[in-house]
């Protein structure tokens, strides 16, 4: 019976690939997402670079023989002066003249254009960027004008606005580590976005107040900034000990510690400008300003060209994935989420393990809070409120169960980025925050269900075949 | 009233109930006994809309009935009173008792007839209990009798009780068995289910004997009586020959070659609450105790006291000589001492792990790599290595171990204790849900753990089991060890089952 063959042999391929797309479902998503920002934001793209500077030299000399005179025009900004640059260094290896150069607005071009013509000299080309040669001095003045060809390409799918959409969601992502290893051991973890600003702003007073102050040297920059992070994991640790020694909820021991936290980093920062103003004056919430000009470096700085906080995220994330896979606490980790009694009548040290599991956390939300503070070149207290609620949704659409025991770093890694495609492609669209929110509940919403409604799945698949 | 005919049962590799057929009419008390796991359990929960039979008819009033769940059978006037309380421990007794029963007005609590209705109630149990006290301050026995009462309220035409005096004083279960009684006369049935065979025989107008899932013998004492109102005396001896049945049967592997060596594992004066009263006894190297008892005997408690992941009032235990602390499981797997848990899937294994993971967990520390990391070669090799000896059936390493059969999981779990290498091991219920071919396998590891000079504690409740694996044998009732027998090889199952069920304990407490 070769038909029944066949057909359970298509049967099973569907089930495999039913069973991968289950398993990585997530990956999945995640592409689907980036293609549909990519397909909303197929934009002309008219980009203002070295490369294109490059290209527009080509271009005229392409079009006239040397020597020719040519006047170079763009905006006073930084972007058009790299682009500048490029222009005319192309143009002087081939040995064409400057005629003269605008960094300005259409006035400028106007004035220079008769400064040029006044002075004798004729002029074969202008070159310029796209947005220059829409001004009316330029399309006027009666010279060939040149420009880069716009072309069209996702703005999405753009090397800087990638970088820029990690790096901004780093600091989301890093609480997400920690917030994973609390979700598998079936915990919660609310107070993170707190633990967040009390180590940036610990950090900028122990940076302004012992370390220096714009004269701090990187040691002791890097003292507060540990400072920071060690008072996160601290904190960490109490709901920790609350929830192992006195056995409250985790949802209510770091709800009291949310409000701890945000209030002490509320008092400190306070009492920081209240010293820094003197006497008895009225201290403000403002954030907490670091002098030294190398906080900023962690928070603003790049290897490679890519911006620090990827960097610190992807190394974390590479730890913390060896962390889960490959050492004994990873294992404890699993079991005390999958089954604590099994996990206790096993030998795991389940006290211990959910000790570090939290204060981990507190940590991860530290380093988070290390680098938005140098991000702000200061400590803010007011930072990372309702940062709690998106990174728990990052390790929820990350496949994490909430009832613990199952869930993978990388998963977390997928479900930190997918959130932040989606505001990235929510913004570019130009949707308002509000209804954003509406989106990313239903996220969450979808997310649970998917995680409640798998076993189902499965349990009904099994039972078909 | 209710009928029964032919309803089977099964679950993976057991058949727990075989074409049973039972009938139950309006005014009569049906007693039910049978050894544990007789199927006894089952049936009620079948009864009860709480499981679906794969066969058989159950018929109420004449017509086919099938109950689509406990509300279902309650709505129909079938009332249990479970071994497991039902109460919810914040709300108040008056709460409890007509928690869902839909007493209410428009929506509205009627209060005042609540407080009556409820004090009449547990006035007819003869119980001293305050309606506004909560639930979590009664005691164990008082808060059987609310859930009794609880039952009663509903005016049940069907009431089945599950043990209901386990946690009563002697006088409460004399008032408890008066209105079974009392409800009978006005016109309900009652299935009453106990070990304790002179309450069945002060309640019960027939009686039903299970085993193995079979109905093997049904006693209407109306008729033997010759219709009087008086009911003819139960044999009591009798009815426990008949439920243990059958002589034991070889069907469990031979005692391997070794001696039994000196004293292992010494266990003195352990004692916790009302659960476990003065446990004293010493198991030998190359020895197999037998734990024999019914559940709630407080054997499990033993156990798990050894195993420190319970902590006793009061005694001692002594490995080797040596005085253990019986802090935590840890402390005990680093000593040596390992438990193969009665409930499997909840206290043993982390079902969302697999195979191999759950192999490993108690032994990390021996794949242990620069201090942290977990050598996956090793642990990989060695779980093979187990996986063959003991015929442990995978798809893969990696497959998890909620996906495997009761047989194959508890191979797991030996499997873990094996690598360990442990001086004790302690067997809760090692066979429970398991087919009979892992079981066999099963005995041959326990016999094989002997064998290698381990003190091998075995709880069981299947009597054949006990007494056929085991060298010697305790016998606990009540939290206490109330007999030895030295050769269970010879002993008698039924004088066993006796002791066991606390009968003739004041005669003598040995029963060899």
């Amino acid at each position: 019976m070769p038909e029944g063959v066949a057909e359970s042999a298509a049967g099973r391929w569907r089930r495999r690939s039913l069973d991968l797309l289950g398993r990585n479902l997530s990956v999945v998503v995640l592409a689907l997402l980036c293609l549909i920002s990519s397909a909303a934001t197929w934009r002309e793209q008219n980009p203002i670079t070295s490369r294109s500077g490059a290209a527009v030299a080509r271009q005229v000399l392409e079009a006239c023989q040397a020597p020719c005179s040519v006047l170079v025009v763009a905006r006073d900004t930084e972007g058009d002066r790299v682009f500048v640059q490029a222009i005319e260094q192309g143009l002087d290896a081939a040995g064409a003249r400057i005629a003269g150069r605008v960094f300005g607005q259409p006035r400028d071009v106007r004035l220079e254009l008769e400064r040029v013509a006044g002075a004798g000299g004729s002029l074969d080309a202008i070159a310029t960027h796209r947005i220059a040669s829409e001004w009316g001095p330029v399309r006027t003045a009666g010279t060939p004008v040149f420009a880069p060809r716009s072309y069209h390409w996702p703005t999405f799918l753009t090397a800087r606005n990638l970088l820029n959409v990690v790096n901004q969601n780093a600091d989301i992502a890093i609480i997400a580590l920690g917030m994973t290893l609390v979700i598998l051991t079936a915990g919660i973890d609310l107070s993170v976005g707190s633990l967040l600003a009390l180590a940036g702003v610990i950090a900028a007073v122990a940076a302004q107040e012992w370390f220096g102050g714009a004269a701090a040297s990187p040691a002791g920059l890097l003292a507060a900034m540990l400072l920071g992070v060690a008072a996160a994991a601290l904190g960490g640790l109490l709901s920790g000990t609350m929830v192992t020694a006195f056995r409250v909820p985790p949802f209510v021991a770091t709800l009291g510690l949310m409000m701890l936290a945000r209030g002490l980093a509320l008092i400190l920062a306070v009492g920081h400008q209240r010293r820094l103003v003197g006497g008895g004056a009225e201290g403000t919430p403002e954030a907490v300003r670091v002098d030294a000009a190398a906080f900023a470096w962690l928070g603003n700085g790049a290897v490679l060209g890519v911006p620090n906080p990827i960097v610190l995220m992807l190394v974390l994330f590479v730890a913390a994935h060896l962390l889960m896979t490959r050492t004994m606490f990873g294992r404890y980790v699993y079991a005390v989420g999958g089954n604590v009694e099994a996990a206790r009548l096993s030998g795991a040290p389940v006290t211990a393990v959910l000790l570090a599991v939290y204060c981990l956390c507190g940590a991860f939300a530290g380093l988070a809070g290390i680098v938005d503070a140098s991000r702000f070149e200061g400590g803010r207290p007011n930072a990372g409120e309702l940062y709690e609620l998106q990174v728990i949704a990052a390790v929820v659409v990350g496949g994490a169960s909430l009832a613990g025991g199952r869930g993978r770093i990388a998963g977390t890694l997928i479900g930190a980025m997918i959130i932040a495609v989606i505001q990235n492609g929510l913004n570019i669209a130009g949707v308002a925050s509000y209804e954003q929110k509406v989106v990313f509940g239903a996220l969450i919403l979808a997310a649970v269900l998917l995680d409640r409604l798998q076993p189902r799945l499965r349990r009904s698949r099994r039972k078909s075949l | 009233m209710l009928e029964l005919q032919r309803i089977s049962k099964g679950y993976p590799g057991v058949d727990a109930l075989r074409a049973v057929s039972l009938a139950v009419g309006a005014g009569e008390v049906l007693g039910l006994v049978g050894e544990n796991g007789a199927g006894k359990s089952t049936l009620i929960r079948i009864v009860s809309g709480a499981e679906r039979p794969d066969g058989g008819r159950i018929e109420l009033d004449g017509r086919a009935a099938a109950f689509a769940s406990p509300a279902d059978a309650r709505q129909r006037g079938i009332a249990v009173i479970h071994q497991e309380l039902s109460l919810v421990p914040q709300l108040s007794v008056r709460e409890n008792l007509f928690l869902g029963a839909g007493w209410s007005r428009r929506g509205i609590v009627r209060r005042r007839w609540e407080e009556r209705e409820a004090r009449r109630l547990l006035r007819l149990l003869e119980m001293d209990i305050d309606p506004g006290a909560r639930c979590s301050e009664l005691s164990l026995g008082a808060r059987q009798a609310v859930e009794i009462a609880k039952a009663l309220a509903l005016e049940p035409r069907l009431l089945i009780l599950d043990e209901p005096t386990a946690a009563l004083s002697p006088r409460e279960a004399r008032a408890l068995l008066r209105q079974v009684r009392e409800l009978a006369r006005r016109g309900a049935a009652a299935i009453y289910i106990s070990h304790r065979l002179e309450e069945i025989e002060a309640v019960a107008d027939r009686v039903a004997v299970l085993r193995d899932g079979e109905l093997v013998r049904s006693i209407d004492r109306r008729e033997s009586a010759g219709g009087d109102d008086g009911l003819a005396p139960l044999d009591r001896d009798r009815l426990i020959e008949t439920m243990v049945g059958r002589a034991l049967s070889a069907e469990f592997p031979p005692r391997l070659p070794g001696a039994i060596g000196e004293t292992r594992l010494e266990v003195r004066g352990l004692s916790a609450g009302r659960r476990v009263r003065d446990v004293s006894f010493d198991i030998r190297r190359g020895e197999v105790l037998g734990l024999a008892g019914l559940v709630g005997a407080g054997r499990t408690d033993v156990a798990r006291m050894i195993f420190g992941a319970a902590a006793p009032d009061r005694g001692e235990v002594r490995l080797d000589g040596r005085r253990l602390e019986l802090r935590s499981p840890r402390q005990a797997i680093r000593n040596g001492i390992c438990l193969l848990p009665e409930d499997r899937r909840g206290d043993g294994l982390v079902l969302s792990r697999s195979a191999r993971d759950n192999f490993a967990l108690p032994n990390l520390d021996r794949f242990r790599r620069w201090r942290a990391l977990v050598d996956r070669r090793r642990e990989g090799r060695a779980f093979s290595r187990w996986r063959e000896q003991l015929d442990i059936r995978l798809a893969r390493p990696g497959q998890r171990v909620a996906t495997l059969s009761g047989g194959n999981q508890q191979k797991v779990v030996i499997a873990r204790w094996l690598e360990r290498g442990a001086k004790v091991v302690l067997c809760d219920e090692p066979t429970r849900g398991i087919d009979v071919g892992a079981r066999y396998e099963i005995y041959e590891w326990i016999r094989r753990m002997a064998a290698e000079g381990k003190a091998v504690l075995l709880i069981s409740s299947e009597l054949e089991e006990v007494l056929g694996m085991s060298d010697r044998v305790l016998v606990m009732h009540d939290g206490r060890v109330r007999g030895e027998i030295p050769e269970p090889a010879n002993a008698d199952p039924a004088g066993v089952l006796r002791t066991a069920a606390g009968i003739g304990l004041s005669e003598a407490p040995s029963v060899a």
